[in-house]
């Protein structure tokens, strides 16, 4: 694995590329005085990455590796990629040095924090360590139980904002987009671009990136769906079309920005007035926007002539034509601003949490559970219910291990599915 | 570039038992979709349910072959009960949700440390996965020992033994799937394709059929599973992606959704121009022609193919390179 | 003519004299409309029963709801004396009240002939594991097809039984799901607006089916449109608007029902109640 990555430029949908720019981000690996850099020339390896509740990279984290001889330490660099090299094939330990961990991190389960590995079977041997918030004891659980719902509501507006968009494509054309959360992860992309590559102020690069991904929206529609629905494809058809398009859309982001979490750059300093929630300037600032975005969405539907018609189209579509709405029109706004607020969605969470290429579409599953526990096709429902889904996957980690709280969103998901599976507010379909 | 060496390097990869996992996992989602109408979007899990069942089984109870084999279809049993009971009595978009959100939790779940037996080992192996199940299967290996030339590729008795039993369960599966589709059986799946509310009105019970669909079809993905990771013995969560599954479905709709022979020649054709598009690739990169890109890059170019020939084949050739327009699946 | 079906004058909810299917209370609501809401409904066994009414009455719900299609918010139903509240379609049908749906569903993909063995019962390679032993089920597979094809020839649909059911038109699709609907010999038929869309030349010989099939000893209930149609052949008639049952009789006696002309035609006082128009108008 090179460690010298050259950034391609930007992507844009289908052929728009708005500008292009070859850069290279040299990752300059950090070395300490005391941890001396690997020797690349060494035939054996150890080799992992370091990445906080699977998603952020943790920088500056002494590993360790003994065992035959050999003492040896590196700390991670920025991706938290580490590498450790010997000389000779046996059995090692690779022990992480927990004193390195940023607060409140820790390994887990504890015992995890030191490893076996055994490099006479293999010449490179990746290890992994789970990482995550670790249940400090010196609080209470309620104080932790309100940071992991603050958190929750945090992450719960976000996914409200991001699955709107795919209640309403719903809602108007019947088809679940699969495609839908590679908008997000486009969102952020464009945001690290431009502020960590071009070196632009946040509030105009994330303007710019949701303008961006309002308008990849828009020419999705225009170059896909549309000519589909002219075609009358069928419903199952469209939504298999929609993975085809996902894959197609994810990789481009892929070679387009490379592989890489990024860091958006947002601030890492925890809000101390709010204690003991942990939280950072940059995310109240964001939850602010996306409660302001929702109520505007809420405002647009209920009482703008064409939010209205936008839930007559929903309703009955055929009835609401009829009636002399140009369905055609509604759809076409509903996909922009649908992208507008996938948008906003992305730029938020790659504040919030950083982003990779595949984050929107990892998230697909989250934003998923949020339409159906709210009722596919009602917006109302569908913000109520992402944020259920958020408050869940946050406090799940209060009892079940960090890298599997998005099982939360399933079991959700499967339960409303037995339960009441017109959702929240949802109605049942009809029946010829 | 030599053209005609990447042909005949991408025909040697052809007929590696790879190929045939992809197959019987295409035959199986034949039964799901083509067959039944149900849209499986997480056809990667039931063949990692099956794999990790198989390798559990081998490694932590020391199963005989057949036992592990079996271990790994009840454990994909198992799996298809669970995701069909809430989905399968609501509309074709709840499957595909579940199924597509199933297999990424799998992957969570197969790569999580936390899930430990007694003793304190990790049952799926965490990311590192498992390794060293084979044992029971090369210990049956009937071909002697030695080097063996096949279409230009040089393969050992091992690895002939696996591609014979993965062709084998290949034929076997489309067999299944060839007299079955031809039974009243067959018959009340592809009614049910077409349109369910009729045939529950004629008196059976589709949730059943679509439950036993869905459990047959999971089966053959879980065969497939085996017989991806037997050549390696390993398995690791990674592999299960949304790619593995994306694959299966380009294979079975080229070759069309709604026949038999369909997965098989989709797979013959996919994989042949899989690995022709990735040499031809190679070799443009190599000689400058595609900017910047780099070999890794060139992988990822070839995903954007197979999203893009997903596409247009649903859209344009919705009944596969050889099937029949007439018996277009898609209707609406 | 009453006398022999209800048990006193003709009103709605009257009881009959040997009813097939009951009905109390049967209640749907969507959001805050009342689709349907029937007090008490019997239908006579062995004749043919036209239900009537504008579109929107809940003639469809109704049939819904009876035949486990969809699920009431109140009510209890029995067929031949079983209660049939809560039992799923599927069973509704292996009793023997078959449904046809007023939105055609022939089964595209499968040849007419196909169409038509689907509709049958008792078939041992419709399960599993027999189906993979062809000689379990290759006799009662050649007794249904020689049923499928006699009744094929009746709905003179033969000549086309190896074709896709894509092919058909609509008006062929409507006879193919009757014809597939009667493979299972149900004691109740229950067809949706079996005329729609059938062109005239085809209706007479789909009314002469219909007889027929009283003929038989099977029971039918229809929804018809047409005044004219349910004239000719129904040996009685219920009216339907807004969810309720507003009049039921002898065909006859129904048309001249002051509350049927009312819901039919509602302004439309001076039209003649027997003409084709009305058809048109209710649509
Ligand atoms: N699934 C449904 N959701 C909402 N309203 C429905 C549904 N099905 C029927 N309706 C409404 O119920 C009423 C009765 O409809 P229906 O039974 O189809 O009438 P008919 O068959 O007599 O024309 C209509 O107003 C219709 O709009
Ligand atoms: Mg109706």
């Amino acid at each position: 694995m090179t460690r010298l990555r050259s950034l391609a430029g930007l992507l844009l949908l289908l052929g728009t590329v708005f500008a292009t720019l070859l850069g290279g981000t040299a990752a300059s690996p950090a070395q300490a005085a005391t941890c001396a850099a690997a020797d690349p020339t060494l035939p054996y390896i150890v080799e992992g990455t370091l990445l906080n509740n699977g998603e952020t990279p943790l920088k500056g984290v002494q590993v360790n590796l003994t065992g035959n001889g050999v003492d040896a330490c590196v700390l991670s660099d920025e991706n938290g990629y580490f590498m450790l090299t010997v000389a000779k094939p046996a059995k090692y330990t690779v022990s992480i040095e927990t004193s390195t961990l940023p607060a409140g991190v820790g390994v887990d389960p504890a015992d995890q924090a030191s490893q076996a590995v055994d490099l006479t079977v293999t010449s490179d041997q990746g290890v992994i360590f789970p990482l995550g918030k670790v249940a400090d004891t010196s609080v209470s659980i309620w104080a932790q139980l309100a940071d992991r719902l603050f958190n929750g509501l945090n992450m719960g507006l976000l996914l409200a904002l991001a699955s709107i968009g795919i209640s309403l494509i719903f809602g108007t054309t019947g088809f679940s987009n699969f495609a839908h959360g590679d908008m997000v992860s486009l969102g952020a992309m464009l945001t690290w671009f431009m502020t960590q590559i071009l070196g632009w102020p946040i509030l105009a690069a994330g303007a710019v990136a949701i303008v961006a991904v309002g308008a990849s929206a828009y020419l999705q529609d225009a170059a896909i769906w549309r000519p589909l629905r002219r075609r009358r494809l069928g419903l199952n058809q469209m939504m298999i079309v929609s993975i085809g398009f996902s894959i197609v859309f994810r990789y481009l982001i892929l070679i387009f920005f490379g592989g890489e979490t990024k860091d958006l750059g947002s601030s890492t300093e925890p809000v101390a007035w709010m204690a003991p929630i942990t939280t950072t300037s940059t995310s109240l600032i964001g939850m602010g926007i996306s409660a302001v975005a929702l109520a505007g969405v809420a405002l647009f539907l209920t009482k703008t002539r064409i939010g209205k018609a936008t839930r007559a189209v929903s309703d009955n579509s055929s009835l609401a034509a009829s009636t002399g709405i140009d369905v055609e029109r509604i759809i076409r706004i509903v996909w922009i601003l649908a992208g507008l607020l996938t948008g906003i969605a992305g730029v938020l969470w790659g504040l919030r949490y950083q982003a990779n290429w595949s984050t929107g579409f990892d998230i697909l599953l989250l934003l998923f559970a949020a339409t159906t526990l709210g009722g596919l096709g009602t917006s109302l429902g569908t913000a109520v219910g992402a944020i259920i889904i958020g408050l869940v996957v946050e406090t799940s980690a209060l009892v079940i291990p960090t890298d599997l709280t998005y099982a939360s969103a399933l079991f959700i998901l499967i339960l409303v599915l037995l339960v009441r599976p017109q959702g929240i507010l949802g109605k049942k379909q009809r029946l010829g | 570039m030599d053209l005609i060496v990447a042909l005949q390097s991408s025909f040697g990869e052809l007929i590696t038992a790879g190929t045939a996992a992809f197959v019987l996992c295409a035959i199986g989602l034949a039964i799901h979709f083509g067959f039944t109408g149900l849209l499986n979007f997480g056809q990667a899990a039931f063949a990692a349910v099956g794999a990790y069942g198989y390798a559990i089984a081998a490694l932590d109870f020391k199963a005989p072959l057949v036992l592990s084999v079996l271990f790994g279809l009840l454990c994909a049993v198992i799996f298809a009960v669970l995701l069909g009971i809430p989905t399968l009595r609501l509309r074709a978009d709840y499957l595909a949700i579940v199924t597509i959100a199933a297999a990424q939790v799998f992957k969570f779940v197969a790569t999580s440390s936390a899930i430990t037996d007694p003793s304190g080992n990790v049952i799926t192996g965490g990311a590192e996965g498992l390794s060293e199940f084979g044992g029971t299967f090369y210990s049956l290996n009937p071909v002697p020992a030695g080097e063996y030339q096949v279409f230009g590729n040089s393969l050992t008795q091992d690895q002939i033994w696996v591609d014979i039993v993965g062709w084998l369960l290949v034929v076997v599966c489309a067999l299944l799937t060839y007299f079955l589709t031809r039974s009243p059986w067959g018959r009340a799946l592809k009614g049910i394709r077409e349109d369910e509310d009729a045939v529950r009105s004629l008196g059976k019970n589709v949730y059943l059929y679509k439950m036993q669909a869905l459990i047959l079809g999971g089966c053959m993905a879980a065969l497939g599973g085996m017989v991806f990771v037997i050549n390696s013995q390993t398995v690791q969560p990674t592999v299960w992606g949304t790619n593995f599954t994306f694959t299966i479905w380009t294979v079975l709709l080229l070759g069309g959704a709604t026949t038999v022979l369909g997965p098989i020649a989709g797979g013959v054709v996919f994989f042949t121009l899989f690995a022709f598009i990735q040499k031809v690739l190679e070799g443009l990169v190599a000689i400058h022609w595609m900017g910047s890109l780099t070999i890794p890059q060139v992988g990822q170019i070839r995903l954007i193919l197979v999203g893009l020939a997903l596409m247009l084949l649903v859209i344009f050739r919705p009944q596969g390179l050889f099937g029949n327009k007439k018996e277009t699946l898609f209707n609406g | 003519m009453a006398n022999e079906i209800a048990k006193g004058p003709a009103a709605p909810g009257v009881a009959k004299v040997d009813p097939i299917l009951v009905a109390d209370g049967v209640r749907r609501e969507f959001g805050g409309l009342v689709a349907v809401d029937v007090e008490h409904l019997e239908i006579p066994r062995g004749k043919i029963t036209a239900l009537i009414g504008p579109n929107g009455a809940g003639k469809t719900t109704l049939f819904n709801l009876l035949t486990g299609f969809d699920k009431p918010n109140t009510g209890k139903w029995t067929f031949q004396g079983r209660d049939l509240a809560g039992v799923p379609a599927f069973k509704v049908a292996r009793i023997g009240m078959v449904r046809t749906f007023q939105l055609t569903k022939a089964l595209s993909l499968l040849t007419v002939l196909d169409n038509m063995r689907l509709g049958a019962k008792h078939q041992p390679g419709e399960s599993l594991l027999r189906a993979l032993v062809r000689p379990l089920w290759r006799k009662r597979e050649a007794e249904i097809t020689v049923a499928a094809e006699e009744l094929l020839k009746r709905f003179k649909l033969d000549a086309k039984s190896d074709d896709f059911a894509a092919s058909l038109s609509g008006g062929q699709r409507k006879l193919l799901e009757m014809a597939r609907a009667l493979m299972s010999k149900p004691v109740l038929v229950m067809l949706d607006e079996p005329m729609a869309g059938v062109n005239p030349a085809l209706t007479q010989s789909l009314l002469e089916h219909i007889k027929g099939l009283k003929d038989d000893g099977t029971t039918v209930l229809f929804v018809e449109h047409d005044m004219h149609m349910v004239r000719h052949i129904s040996d009685w008639v219920i009216v339907m608007a807004e969810g309720r049952i507003v009049a039921e009789g002898p065909p006859n006696e129904v048309m001249k029902n002051p509350a049927v002309i009312d819901a039919y035609l509602g302004a439309h006082h001076d039209s003649d109640l027997g003409a084709d128009k009305i058809a048109k108008e209710a649509n």
